[in-house]
Parts: C-alpha cells; structure tokens; sequence
C-alpha cells in the first residue's frame, strides 16, 4: 500500500493547561473523504490549524504524501498541496467576489509574481468555472462586503478548491447556508476527482453522512473512534460524547440503516 | 491584478465601503478623455503661466510622485510608513552630490537616485516589514530620524544643517535647462514615467497580492503567498520611486536639507495620501497638489501658521471625506448602483 496522503502520530497541541489536541494519530488515505466530527470544543478546528501550519504544534509528526511537513511554514503547506475553508469566513472584504478567488487562482494558473498587468486567461477561465459551481456566476463584480453569510462560504470554498489543492480541509463549510446552498455544496464536493482528498468538519450530519466514506469522532482533543459512518453512528461511546450537548438527535434521527436506539 | 481593473480604494483597516468596486463600462472612456484632457494641459503650462507658477507646479509633480510611492506602501499594501522622507532624502541628496562632483546629466542622476533610494530600503527593508500596526510606524519613524540625523552630522558630505546647496542645474544631452519651462518639462516627463511604472505595479498579480495583503495577510498565507516577500519587495519598490522624486527635486530645488529627509516631510506626505485617498494612486496625487500649494503659498502669508492650516485641513477631511478626495469620486460614480456596504475589512 502506498502511504496515507495525511498521516498524523502524536499530535499535540496545548493551550497552557488544556490540551485541546491530545495525542492524535490518524491516516488518511488518498482520495478519501473523510469526515471529523465531535462537540463543541472537542478540538476540530485546533487541529485543522495543526495541519495546515497556521499554529505549530506542541508535539507530534505531521506527514503529507510521505514527506514530515511538521517544520513547514504554512505558505510552504499551502504551496504542496493543502488547502483549507475557515470555520469563520475570512476573506478580502475590500475586493470583489472575482478578485478574491482570481488572487486563488492566480497562484496556479497565472503569473503572480508579475510586476506589471496580465490577461491571465487561465486564472480567469478558472475562476469564472469555480464561481459557477458554486452558484455566484452572476455575483463575480460584487464586493465580497456586500454578499450574504452564506454566499460568503460558497466564496470561501471556490477559494479553497481555486488553489488546486490535494488535501481539501473543509471547516464547518454548510455552517450558515440555506439547504439549498448546502445541498448544491455536497453535491459539488462529491463530483471533486479523486485526486481530491477531502476532510470536512461539520455539524450538520446530513452533511457529514452524503460525503464522507469514514468518520474520525474527536472528543476532548483525542480521537475517540475511527470507521464508517455506520459504526460510527452505532456507537455508544460517541453517543455518550455527544449526550447533554443537545445534538444527541442527530445520531437518533440518522436515517442510516444502523440506526439504533439508545436507552 | 489585471489590465482593467482599477485599484482597489479604501484606507487600510479602516473601511471597505465605497471603494473597491470595478469601474463600471461607461466611465472608462470618461476617464480617458479626462487623463488625455490633463495630460495636454499638463503639457501646455509653461506657455501661459509664469516662472514662478511653472516652478511650483514643477514642486507639485514631484511630491505628487512621492505620495503615489508612498501610497503603494499605505494604500496597496497596508504599510503606513511614518520615515518615508528617508527614501526621498537620500535620493536627493545622492542626485545633488552626483550633480556636483560627476555630471548634472538629468538621466543619470534621477536613476542613481532611485537605485539609493531603492537600496537604503533595502537594508532597513528586511527588518521593518517583519512588524505591523504600531511597530511598523514606530520603526520606520526610527529609521526616517537615522537618515535625518545621518544628513545633519554627515557635514563634510551632506554640508550640515545648512544643507547641500548649489546643485548644478540639470542637463539633458549635456545642455543645462535653465528655464523654468524646460525643468518643468523634465520633471514632467520623469514624473508621467514613474507614474506610468507605479500604475504598472498596482494593476499586476504582483500589486493584486499587496492588496490581498493589506486585506488579509493571514489568508493570504494559507492560499500559499509569503507575505514578507511581497511586503519587502514592495517596501523597496517604495523607497526606489520615492528616491526618484527626490532626485528630481534636487534638481529642481537646487538645495537639499536635513529635513527633506525628515519626520515633518513624512507626515505632510502621509497627509496627502490620507487626504487625496489612499490606495488610488491618482488620489494621493491630488492630496499631494493640496498640501504643497498649502504649505507653499499660503504658508507664508499666515505668519508661519501653514502647518496649523494643513492641521485645519488635515482634520476636516478625515471627517468630511473618509476615503479621501477619491473617495468623493467612487460615491459619485456608484450611488444608485451598488447596495453600501459598511464593513471593516480585517
Ligand atoms: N488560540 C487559542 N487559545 C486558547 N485556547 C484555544 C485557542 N483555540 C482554541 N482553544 C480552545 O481549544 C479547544 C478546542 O477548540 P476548537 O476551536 O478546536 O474546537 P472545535 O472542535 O473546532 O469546536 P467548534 O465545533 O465549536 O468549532 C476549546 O476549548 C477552545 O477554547
Ligand atoms: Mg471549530
């Protein structure tokens, strides 16, 4: 077997006293579609910043594609392939919807280091197909300020995939979307190539269970449980994370066939 | 970015409101006709105005070239530099001593006094653009104070506290301009290509990831840019084209003195990017032409109270037009058009 696309041993991060990542080891093979789910606070998007490098961690080794990227700057991660939506959209509010992801694109498909004006055909071509797929077509001249939560995230996932990345991290992405916005967004992840590893952390297990092939539950900064999505909906252990967190429902009202009850 | 779109506007941090929308279609040809309009103006002052008036206009161009490069650092990339006179000092001073110990040949001393002043950002360059916020004023204002003293104690050099004087007059093909007309020509044609370059750099990828930057450096370094070299590259791109102005105005001035390379240029200059608008080039130049005709030739009729009046000013454009002069013009062009949108842009 070739080596996981991701694989993390160890990893740690600690925020004086609280470990909000505690010793995670995880593989994630190429191509997969993974999902992270976990309360509130169990330390999802801590660990998304690990393995981007936008927060170095306390201990622990980060591989991608084999190669330890622990000691990497983010910019370096970015450029070898990872590429992420924030839980809390983080844009360029002073620019439009098509400048936010030509400055994406223009990464890949164009010349950014040009000192002086280009075409970029490329990046534009790239850029107009993105914003299709993600339904801002006839948004692209407005400034992102004046778009919606919502459009807001779609223009947050053409960016992510406007890097072409090899690992898509994906943070909450249907977190404020109508259902029809979100489901236009499962479907556009589902057609992504299989050159497209995916790991999506999302609270909507709607989501989760129309994208994901396996399911990491975290709890409390450790990994609680690896495996599909009906394992992982079986369990009592993660149900018993989930208890008093007012989300118990959603592994009650599942519609998958192992659904069980809890007594 | 690319050929057609227009800069982005909007102070950094502050607002992303009436600012960064495209040009609609209909006002390009507008602007055309407007910049082909100034520009045989421009050409055509020194056939009906006066020495002394073709002289200050003269004044005007080149602080009008110095506010644009420091608006590439405030404006496009988010880096309001509080020493930027430093760049403009030593590229006039470079421009005076070659002037007089070489050749006054314009060419040669307007280029050797941007590769100083591109140099001298350079080697502070590195170690400023790893700070922001308060950090990057204060240092730049440390490294503006270092160039202003180095002038004063320098003397057997920079002559002292009593400046460099007698500056040969600039040559161009070894015929020294000594009408105001012709210098105003020179400074005229240098200022349109520094400009034209400045422009170059915002509209391209390169000035698209300033702004990304000024916008959001965090982001930007997750979608695989390196901040620092882009802020670096742009910090002596600054310092070269401020150095150009400088060089110019030594040629122009004839004189050179501590204090073009001091704090009180620095502010006067953020000043008119502040006041014409920053981030759009054309505006900070217009804030440029306010604060010189300001301080020039109302300055002195006002018992020495100029820098009160430009305080006056100062004060009253933050509150009357945030964005600046070009501000003014983006709320013109887009009401009826766009939906406002008042947002901080962090
Ligand atoms: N920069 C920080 N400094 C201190 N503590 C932090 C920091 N970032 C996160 N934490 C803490 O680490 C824990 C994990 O936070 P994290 O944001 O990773 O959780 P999450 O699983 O993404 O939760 P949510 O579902 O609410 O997004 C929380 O207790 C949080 O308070
Ligand atoms: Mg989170």
């Amino acid at each position: 077997m070739t080596a996981p696309l991701l694989s993390l041993s160890g990893v740690t991060r600690s925020f004086g006293a609280l470990r909000a990542v505690d010793d995670v080891t995880l593989d994630v093979p190429a191509g997969a579609r993974h999902a992270l789910i976990g309360p509130n606070g169990a330390g999802k998007s801590t660990l998304f910043k690990l393995v981007t490098g936008e927060m170095p961690v306390t201990a622990g080794r980060i591989r991608l594609a084999g190669q330890d990227v622990t000691r990497l700057s983010e910019p370096q991660r970015a450029r070898r392939g990872i590429s992420q939506t924030l839980q809390h959209s983080s844009l360029f509010l002073s620019q439009t919807v098509e400048q936010n992801v030509l400055l994406a694109a223009q990464r890949r498909h164009g010349s950014r280091h040009s000192p002086v004006p280009r075409r970029q055909a490329a990046a534009r071509e790239r850029t107009r197909a993105l914003l299709a797929d993600v339904g801002l077509a006839d948004r692209a001249t407005v400034p992102v300020a004046a778009l919606s939560h919502g459009e807001r995230r779609q223009v947050e996932v053409a960016l992510a995939l406007a890097c072409e990345p090899t690992l898509l991290l994906l943070d909450e992405p249907a977190a404020g979307m109508s259902p029809a916005e979100s489901a236009r967004l499962v479907d556009l992840l589902r057609a992504l190539p299989e050159s497209v590893t995916v790991v999506v952390v999302e609270h909507d297990l709607d989501v989760v269970f129309a994208l994901a092939r396996s399911v990491t539950v975290l709890h409390l900064g450790r990994v609680l449980l690896t495996g599909t999505p009906d394992e992982v909906r079986g369990d009592t252990a993660v149900q018993e994370a989930y208890l008093g967190t007012g989300r118990e429902a959603l592994f009650l009202d599942g519609a998958g066939p192992a659904r069980r009850e809890v007594g | 970015m690319t050929v057609d779109s227009p800069p982005a506007r909007g102070t950094p941090g502050a607002t992303a409101a009436a600012g960064g929308t495209p040009r609609r279609r209909g006002s390009r040809p507008l602007a055309a006709v407007l910049g082909l309009v100034l520009l045989a103006v421009l050409a055509a002052v020194p056939l009906f105005v006066d020495p002394f008036g073709t002289n200050t206009l003269s004044r005007i161009l080149v602080f009008a070239l110095f506010a644009m490069s420091l608006d590439l650092l405030v404006g496009i990339t988010g880096l309001p530099s509080l020493g930027h006179a430093a760049w403009f000092g030593i590229g006039a001073y470079t421009a005076g001593l070659v002037a007089e110990h070489w050749t006054a040949e314009g060419v040669v001393t307007v280029l050797l006094a941007a590769v100083a002043g591109a140099v001298g950002a350079a080697a502070t360059g590195w170690l400023a653009v790893r700070s922001s916020g308060v950090f990057f004023l204060m240092l730049t204002l440390a490294i503006g104070e270092l160039v202003h003293q180095l002038a004063q104690s320098a003397d057997t050099v920079t002559g002292g506290s009593n400046g460099l004087f007698g500056i040969p007059s600039i040559r161009v093909a070894g015929t020294p301009l000594t009408l105001a007309g012709y210098v105003y020509w020179f400074v005229l044609a240098v200022v349109l290509l520094g400009a034209l370059g400045l422009w170059l750099v915002s509209a391209s990828p390169f000035g698209a990831a300033l702004r990304g930057i000024r916008d959001n450096e965090a982001r930007m370094r997750s979608l695989g840019y390196t901040p620092f070299r882009y802020k670096y590259a742009a910090f002596v791109l600054a310092g070269g084209f401020a150095g150009l102005a400088g060089g110019l105005f030594a040629g122009l001035v004839r004189i050179v003195n501590p204090s073009d390379a001091g704090f009180s240029t620095s502010a006067l200059l953020l000043l008119a990017v502040i006041l014409g608008g920053a981030g759009t080039l054309w505006g900070p130049a217009l804030g440029a032409a306010v604060v010189v005709l300001v301080r020039d030739t109302y300055g002195p009729t006002l018992e020495g109270h100029g820098p009160l009046l430009l305080g006056v000013v100062f004060v009253l454009a933050v509150y009357l037009l945030p964005q600046g002069v070009a501000g003014l013009a983006g709320v013109r062009a887009g009401i009826g058009r766009r939906r406002p949108a008042r947002e901080g842009s962090s």
